[in-house]
C-alpha cells in the first residue's frame, strides 16, 4: 500500500465521519474504490471532496441502467480524480428519476449530465441546460435504457 | 443561450424583426456547419453575431451519432474491439489499448513484456500519426497550405507501417484481449528505426515553416486561452489541458502497459492559447520519437499474448494445421469468453487527452454497459468559452487547436 492510497483510506474515514448519513458503502474492488451515496447528499459531498480531499477534476459521469425490475433503476456513475495525489474515487448514487446536477463543483459536468439525460432519462435537477444532445429534440425515448427497442417494431 | 432560444432567434431573423444591441448594431445568427470544411466533420455552431465579433456561440452534436455504446452491450467482449476503432478514426490502436486494457483488468491478466513493448510501440506511432494530421489540418485552417503535404507524407509512411503489422491501415483491430493479433513482421522494428532516424530532421521542415512565422504567430497567439483552473474545471485533458500550464500526463500518473520504463518528458506550455497548444504538440511528437527510440532499442523477445487459452485464440498458422486450435480458435470467435462480475475504470492518454473505459460486467460472455470516456467530447465543451469574444476568422484557428474528430465526440 503505497502513500496515496494511505491518505485516500484517511481521507474516506473523514468522510464517513463528516458524513454518518450520507455514506452507505465504501468498497474497494481491483484497486478501485467505490463509494456509494445517498441522493440527497450528493452536492455536499462533491463539495466537500473537491474542496477537502482535493479531487478537482471531474474525470468521467455516466448513467447506468440497473434492469426494468431493479429497486432504484439507475445510477449515477462520478469517476473523480485529484490532480495534486493521483488518486481516483468512484462515486455512485442509485436514484429512480432525478439527481442534483453537480455542474456548480464541476464546470465540465454539463455535457455529461446532458448525455446521461439523453440517453437514459435521468434528470438533473437545477441544471443549467438540461437538453438532449446527441438525439434529435423530438425523439422519444431514451436509447441506452435496456427496455429500448432494438428493432423498429 | 439555450438552442431553443437560438431557433427562435433565427425564426425571428426570418420574420425580418432584427435584435438590436445597445450600440444600435444589428444582432445577426449565422449557422456554421454541420459541413463547414474547418469544422473537422459534421460539427453545427449557432452563432450570435454583431458584425464579425462573436457574441454568443452554441455548439450543435450529434449528427455522427451512431449509438456505439448501446451496440456494444450485444455484442461479445472479443467482438467490441472493432467498434472501438470507429471513435477516434485517426488513433485507432490507442483505442483498442484504452479498451482491451479495462477487459485485462477485469480478468486479471498480465501481458508479457514483449506484448506491452510492441503496444507501447503502436500507441507511440498512433500518436505520431495524429499529431501530424492534426499540425497539417491546423496548418491548412488558418490557410498555410504547404505544411499539409507535408505531414501527409509521413503519415503515409506511418499508415505503411501499420498496414504492416496489422494488415490495415486506419481501423486496425490490432491490440487484442491479452495481447495482440500476431507478432509484427521481422522487417518492422528496422522500419520504425529508419523512421525515428529520419523523422527529427523532417520536423525541422514543419517548424521552419510555422513556429516563428509571423503570420502563424498573429493567428495563434493570445487566440483562445484557457486558464489552468478554468482547464481543470472543465474537465479538459492532453495538450488542451498542458497548453494552459498543467502538468498532467496519464503515461507519467498511472503508468500503464510499462511505460514506466521508459523515460520522457511533459512538455508544458502556461500560455493557454492556440500558439501554446501547437507547442506542446510539437513537443509530444519528439518525445514520441525518445520513447520510440528506446523501445525498439530494448524489445524484448518472447511471447506477445498472455497464456490463457480461455481468453487468447490460438496462433492462426496452426488453426490451419491442427484440429485442436481449429476447435479451440471457434469457440472463442463464436461464444466468447465469459468475464467476472465488476467495474472497471481504465484510461489512457491517447493524443486528444483521457481516453477512458468504464466497464460493467455481469458475468456473462457481453458487457452489461460500457461508457467510453472520450477526450474530444470533453475538450470540445470549451469551444464556446474560447471563441465568445472572438472574430469569426478565429474559430477556424481555436477549433483546429482542439483538436476534434467528430466520431470520438459523437460516439
Amino acid at each position: 500500500m503505497n502513500r496515496h492510497q494511505l491518505e485516500q483510506l484517511e481521507q474516506l474515514e473523514q468522510l464517513k465521519n463528516k458524513f454518518p448519513d450520507g455514506v452507505e458503502s465504501i468498497e474497494t474492488r481491483l484497486g478501485e474504490t467505490t463509494v456509494e451515496l445517498k441522493k440527497e447528499f450528493l452536492q455536499p459531498v462533491c463539495e466537500y471532496l473537491k474542496k477537502e480531499a482535493g479531487l478537482d477534476y471531474l474525470a468521467d459521469l455516466t448513467g447506468l441502467d440497473l434492469g426494468v425490475e431493479a429497486g432504484p433503476r439507475y445510477a449515477v456513475v462520478y469517476h473523480l480524480y485529484s490532480m495534486q495525489g493521483r488518486q481516483r474515487l468512484r462515486l455512485k448514487v442509485k436514484t429512480s428519476d432525478a439527481v442534483d446536477t453537480v455542474t456548480p463543483v464541476w464546470k465540465g459536468a454539463d455535457w455529461f449530465e446532458r448525455e446521461v439525460y439523453d440517453l437514459l432519462g435521468i434528470v438533473f435537477n437545477r441544471h443549467p441546460n438540461l437538453t438532449r444532445i446527441y438525439m434529435p429534440d423530438d425523439f422519444v425515448g431514451h436509447p441506452l435504457r435496456k427496455d429500448f427497442p432494438l428493432m423498429e417494431e | 443561450m439555450s438552442e431553443l432560444e437560438v431557433e427562435l432567434a433565427i425564426r425571428r431573423k426570418e420574420e425580418n424583426r432584427e435584435e438590436e444591441t445597445e450600440t444600435g448594431e444589428e444582432i445577426m445568427v449565422l449557422n456554421m456547419g454541420p459541413q463547414h470544411p474547418s469544422t473537422h466533420g459534421v460539427l453545427r455552431i449557432i452563432l450570435k453575431l454583431e458584425g464579425e465579433l462573436i457574441i454568443d456561440a452554441v455548439p450543435v452534436i450529434g449528427y455522427l451519432h451512431r449509438g456505439i455504446e448501446k451496440l456494444m452491450e450485444s455484442k461479445s467482449y472479443h467482438q467490441v474491439i472493432v467498434l472501438t476503432d470507429r471513435f477516434d478514426y485517426l488513433s485507432p490502436l490507442v483505442n483498442n489499448l484504452s479498451y482491451c486494457l479495462a477487459v485485462e483488468k477485469l480478468l486479471g491478466l498480465e501481458i508479457p513484456p514483449r506484448g506491452q513493448y510492441l503496444r507501447v510501440i503502436l500507441a507511440e506511432l498512433t500518436r505520431l500519426e495524429s499529431h501530424l494530421m492534426w499540425l497539417g489540418s491546423q496548418a491548412n485552417d488558418i490557410g498555410a497550405i504547404t505544411p499539409l503535404l507535408y505531414t501527409f507524407r509521413e503519415r503515409e509512411g506511418l499508415l505503411d507501417l501499420f498496414e504492416m503489422a496489422g494488415g490495415s491501415r486506419m481501423h486496425t483491430s490490432y491490440i487484442r484481449i491479452g495481447g495482440l493479433l500476431r507478432d509484427v513482421p521481422q522487417e518492422f522494428i528496422p522500419k520504425v528505426k529508419s523512421f525515428c532516424e529520419a523523422f527529427p530532421r523532417l520536423m525541422k521542415d514543419y517548424e521552419g515553416l510555422l513556429t516563428k512565422n509571423r503570420i502563424w504567430q498573429m493567428r495563434t497567439r493570445g487566440v483562445g486561452v484557457i486558464s489552468a483552473e478554468e482547464a481543470i474545471n472543465l474537465s479538459l485533458s492532453g495538450p488542451m489541458l498542458r497548453g494552459s500550464g498543467v502538468k498532467h500526463d496519464l503515461r507519467k500518473a498511472s503508468p500503464y502497459s510499462g511505460y514506466d520504463q521508459f523515460e520522457f518528458d511533459i512538455p508544458v506550455e502556461k500560455e493557454g492559447d492556440v500558439y501554446a497548444r501547437y507547442l506542446v504538440r510539437l513537443e509530444e511528437m519528439r518525445q514520441s520519437i525518445n520513447i520510440l527510440r528506446q523501445a525498439v532499442e530494448k524489445l524484448p523477445s518472447g511471447p506477445i499474448n498472455a497464456g490463457v487459452p480461455q481468453v487468447v485464440p490460438p496462433e492462426k498458422q496452426r488453426v490451419g494445421s491442427d484440429i485442436e486450435s481449429l476447435i479451440h480458435q471457434f469457440h472463442i470467435m463464436v461464444e466468447g469468453f465469459k468475464v467476472p462480475a465488476g467495474e472497471v475504470y481504465s484510461s489512457v492518454e491517447s493524443p486528444r487527452g483521457e481516453l477512458g473505459y468504464y466497464i460493467c460486467s455481469d458475468g456473462s460472455g457481453k458487457p452489461y454497459r460500457i461508457k467510453v470516456r472520450t477526450p474530444s467530447f470533453v475538450n470540445l465543451q470549451t469551444l464556446a468559452p474560447m471563441i465568445k469574444g472572438r472574430l469569426i476568422a478565429d474559430i477556424m484557428a481555436i477549433i483546429g487547436s482542439i483538436d476534434i474528430i467528430l466520431g470520438d465526440v459523437d460516439k
